[in-house]
């Protein structure tokens, strides 16, 4: 009997090498269209660059008379770890409202009637939105200098410091993620973010020490991991006594594994569910 | 080989799908022939979109079974979507970025290799005839052209079986023309292509076979000409101004089809079925009431709607509330004639 053999092409399913490569390609397809979309649009670039720009400007020149800090070299070089940090924080309002977007305009639908990589939607906007992280981060260090902030610690400490603002940046970028493709609404995921990633930012040691807070709240502020992720910054951006790295280091790091590892799931999961 | 050696390009057989407690589908059988256009003409809320999204692997069904170009949609998801395209209500073209970018990242996406996407882009935006503004931001097209930019996308890999999820619901009239000829040319081509609307006229015009679908179920099916049929055809109506001409209008008119016309005496008011005869029974009317010189008003050419066909067949209207879509005839009027 002769069996007619059907187009390889057609009928074989792709093996396990084929299907990775295609993730990659596939998620940095999604990170170029993100990352164009992101630099088409001012008021993007608005948000994302200016406003932490303006956030330097005011609490070196406005709020920083008023406030002693710990340290070397003044007011700035304590702010400056903090408003870094609070940047990757809150880039990641634009992961939510883009995912969102996504979710309701049934973008996300089309591409999963594709033969893309499931992953490549999350994995694309995670992707692009640390690229992005990463070029306003620069862009602050670079208004930080201007306005005289200096690294006290060495290439290594600064590099660390980008490296740990980065990787809390990923981390928030999760929750968001979650919270965009679960809550699906625009403006409802905008007022969310500024519910949970306000408080998290100011009562932390971003920008006062935080023996200057009322005791209760000292309590919530030394114990939230935005204050760890900050202490360790600090420490790797300016060393010294008053900064000591550990435990603040490793207790960042377990936090950002612990919030990865809850949010990525969640995130993926109401990814699943969209539509 | 021919994968499918039946020659059909999707089967659906007693396909159920439930929400909670809401039943979307529940029981559709269909055969698309390959390279035939199959038109799901139905309300809003009657399970259109439901049924498109199980066959583009975007919902799994409760039951039933779903096998496109010979792939079954839950078990070889990955091979259906290699060969499926999907346009849908909502457009899926990234505003911020140009034609021709939406066009070459769906064609990246799709897995075609990085030279062949370019020229592929290049001729669809020519033929779709955005060529003009290939390397302009997609919000500063009209909507008509969005709508055609998103097609494009969703034919860059050149998928044999292709879903049009209400391809022109909220275009403009020239929007909505420009459309058919598009969906006319891709048929030509050979192109299965499985289209829901709203419109009886749109299903007319373009498909081969119609289901009509009420509440998760096919009620009836048959080429647009057999609906119509069901329905009655097309209706001419006119008014006479002239209360002692209303006579010799109808007499003018009587021969035009086996029905025989009805007259509302109060408004003067002059109906006659006339079958699928259409615009040939109106031009037919306007010269027999010419020579019989009688003046007539709003000499009209109803087309039967969606209501008509739900009529016909279901016996209750068809439950479009949200913004009156579908309601009423589409009219051909030639306006006032002497």
């Amino acid at each position: 009997m002769t069996a007619i053999a059907e187009p390889a092409i057609t009928r074989a399913r792709p093996g396990a090498g084929q299907m990775a490569r295609w993730a990659i390609s596939d998620a940095l397809v999604m990170t170029r269209r993100n990352l164009l979309v992101w630099m088409r649009v001012p008021a993007y670039i608005v948000f994302t660059v200016v406003q932490p720009v303006i956030f330097v400007l005011l609490f070196r020149y406005v709020f920083g008379g008023a406030i002693q800090a710990p340290g070397s070299g003044g007011y700035v070089n304590y702010l400056m770890p903090g408003i870094i940090g609070q940047t990757a924080a809150f880039a990641t309002f634009a992961t939510a409202i883009a995912l969102a977007q996504e979710a309701t305009k049934g973008v996300i639908d089309r591409f999963r009637a594709m033969p893309m990589a499931r992953s490549a939607v999350l994995a694309g906007r995670l992707i692009a939105d640390s690229i992005r992280m990463l070029i306003v981060i620069l862009v602050i260090i670079g208004v930080g200098y201007a306005v005289g902030f200096r690294f006290q610690n060495g290439v290594g400490g600064a590099v660390g410091m980008v490296l740990l603002a980065e990787a809390f940046g990923i981390a928030v970028c999760s929750v968001s993620a979650f919270v965009g493709l679960a809550i699906k609404d625009e403006e409802s995921v905008q007022a969310f973010g500024l519910i949970w990633i306000f408080p998290l930012t100011f009562v932390s040691s971003a920008f006062v020490p935080i023996a200057t807070m009322p005791g209760w709240l000292q309590v919530f502020a030394n114990n939230q991991p935005v204050t760890l992720v900050i202490n360790a910054m600090r420490a790797m951006a300016l060393g010294g006594p008053h900064f000591p790295l550990n435990p603040a280091l490793w207790e960042s790091l377990v936090w950002l594994a612990g919030v990865m590892i809850v949010f990525v799931p969640l995130a993926v999961r109401s990814y699943r569910k969209v539509g | 080989m021919d994968l499918q050696p039946n020659g059909y390009a999707i089967e659906v057989s007693a396909l159920h799908k439930s929400f909670g407690k809401v039943h979307a589908l529940r029981g559709i059988d269909l055969a698309v022939p390959r390279g035939s256009v199959l038109g799901m003409l139905g309300p809003n809320g009657a399970g259109k979109t439901t049924a498109v999204r199980v066959l583009t692997t975007l919902l799994r069904p409760d039951s039933g079974r779903v096998v496109i170009e010979g792939y079954d949609v839950v078990r070889d998801a990955a091979a259906v979507r290699r060969r499926i395209g999907l346009a849908g209500q909502a457009t899926a073209i990234q505003l911020e970025l140009t034609g021709r970018e939406n066009l070459e990242i769906m064609g990246r996406l799709s897995h075609m290799p990085r030279g062949s996407v370019r020229g592929r882009a290049a001729e669809l935006l020519e033929r779709f005839d955005i060529a003009d503004a290939a390397d302009r931001p997609a919000k500063t097209y009209s909507g008509g052209m969005q709508r055609r930019l998103d097609l494009a996308a969703s034919l860059i890999a050149e998928p044999s079986v292709l879903f049009l999820d209400e391809p022109t619901t909220g275009l403009d009239p020239v929007g909505r023309l420009g459309m058919w000829e598009i969906i006319r040319e891709l048929v030509g081509r050979g192109t299965t292509l499985l289209l829901t609307t709203q419109y009886l006229d749109e299903a007319d015009e373009l498909a081969n076979t119609v289901v009509v679908v009420d509440r998760g179920e096919v009620i009836a099916s048959g080429t647009p000409n057999q609906l119509k049929d069901q329905v009655g055809g097309d209706l001419l109506e006119f008014t006479v101004p002239d209360r002692a001409r209303v006579d010799d209008a109808v007499h003018a008119v009587a021969g035009l089809s086996d029905a025989a016309p009805s007259v509302e005496t109060d408004s003067r008011r002059v109906k006659v079925a006339v079958g699928s005869r259409g615009s040939t029974a109106l031009v037919e009317a306007v010269r027999r009431l010419d020579a019989a010189g009688v003046a007539t008003e709003d000499l009209a050419l109803h087309r039967p709607s969606l209501d008509d066909v739900f009529l016909a067949v279901t016996g209750h209207a068809a439950e479009i509330s949200v913004d009156g879509e579908g309601k009423g005839r589409k009219s051909q009027s030639t306006g006032e004639t002497p």
